[in-house]
């Protein structure tokens, strides 16, 4: 043995050796295009580090994964008071906001701004959720509310689930309420 | 910026491991560094990453997952099959480039 002999490897760890049973439950209540999107990057981040997650669909966020209606997400500048225009820091006037053709104005900006990044639609979006492992659920409320079944919802959608139901499975998981 | 030896090879890397210079790179040293982290190389495993050298070399910037099948024909569950658990960063790598900076 010789005093040069070399350090070991610098290697990153992926910590593939550790279970740590770490699960997250993501529940997505809007379904304004903005809103869609936090818990769509946070839930595909999440899959990426190996973390079991699932994303439950209810009220709005029910739209999300409503065949008829996933395709046409909007958003909308009014009640948004941080609504800026695309130049600088100039913001939109309140009383503007509402006017016709704003919102599909919006939206169409909105979506062209997450196009640039390379961000896909939500039904794409989703589709790579599963695609990574994720677990899609809709709400049972909110599906009777809506006079919704499983047919009208995503292929992808594993069931429909009382609140107790969505409690029981996210059992030791993280949680976050979007 | 520390120096480590793999495969007889003193290399670049940062604190994690991951390495610094592109062109200390090649295919002996991604097969080395896969080996590393317990991944046998495959054809299927050299597409991402000769992709994945191919793109930074033209982007300045690691493909995303997304992007790896967007653009690189890879699916997402293939990406996972071959790169388990944390694809994103064992490709990353494994070709040698930093961790990609984009969220999606």
């Amino acid at each position: 043995m010789t005093a040069t002999e070399s350090a070991p490897a610098i290697v990153p760890d992926f910590g593939d050796d550790e279970d740590t049973g770490r699960k997250l439950a993501i529940i997505c209540s809007k379904g304004n295009l903005d809103m869609a999107y936090p818990g769509l990057i946070l839930a595909n981040a999440a899959l990426g580090e190996g973390v079991e997650t699932h994303m439950f669909f209810t009220f709005w966020g029910f739209d999300m994964i409503t065949k008829s209606r996933m395709h046409n997400l909007q958003f909308t500048p009014a009640g948004n008071a941080a609504m800026h225009l695309p130049v600088g820091d100039v913001r939109l006037p309140q009383l503007l906001a509402p006017l016709p053709g704003m919102t599909t104005a919006a939206t169409k900006l909105l979506k062209k701004s997450i196009a640039d990044l390379g961000v896909p639609e939500v039904p794409d979006f989703l589709d790579q959720i599963v695609a990574a492992g994720g677990h899609l659920w809709g709400c049972r409320m909110s599906a009777d509310m809506m006079k919704l079944e499983e047919k009208d919802l995503r292929d992808d959608v594993e069931g429909i689930l009382t609140a107790a139901d969505f409690i029981v499975l996210t059992n030791g998981a993280q949680l976050l309420f979007i | 910026m520390p120096v480590t030896t793999i495969n007889g090879r003193g290399i670049h890397v940062d604190d994690e491991g991951f390495l610094t210079v592109y062109d200390e790179w090649d295919e002996d040293l991604g097969k080395a560094l896969a080996a590393q982290i317990g991944i046998d190389m495959t054809d299927a495993h050299w597409k991402v990453i000769r992709f994945l050298r191919e793109d930074f070399a033209t982007q300045f910037e690691t493909a995303t997952t997304r992007r790896v099948e967007t653009v690189g024909g890879v699916p997402t569950k293939e990406q996972f099959k071959l790169f388990p658990k944390k694809p994103q960063k064992k490709m990353a790598y494994i070709a040698g480039l930093p961790k990609p900076r984009g969220c999606v």
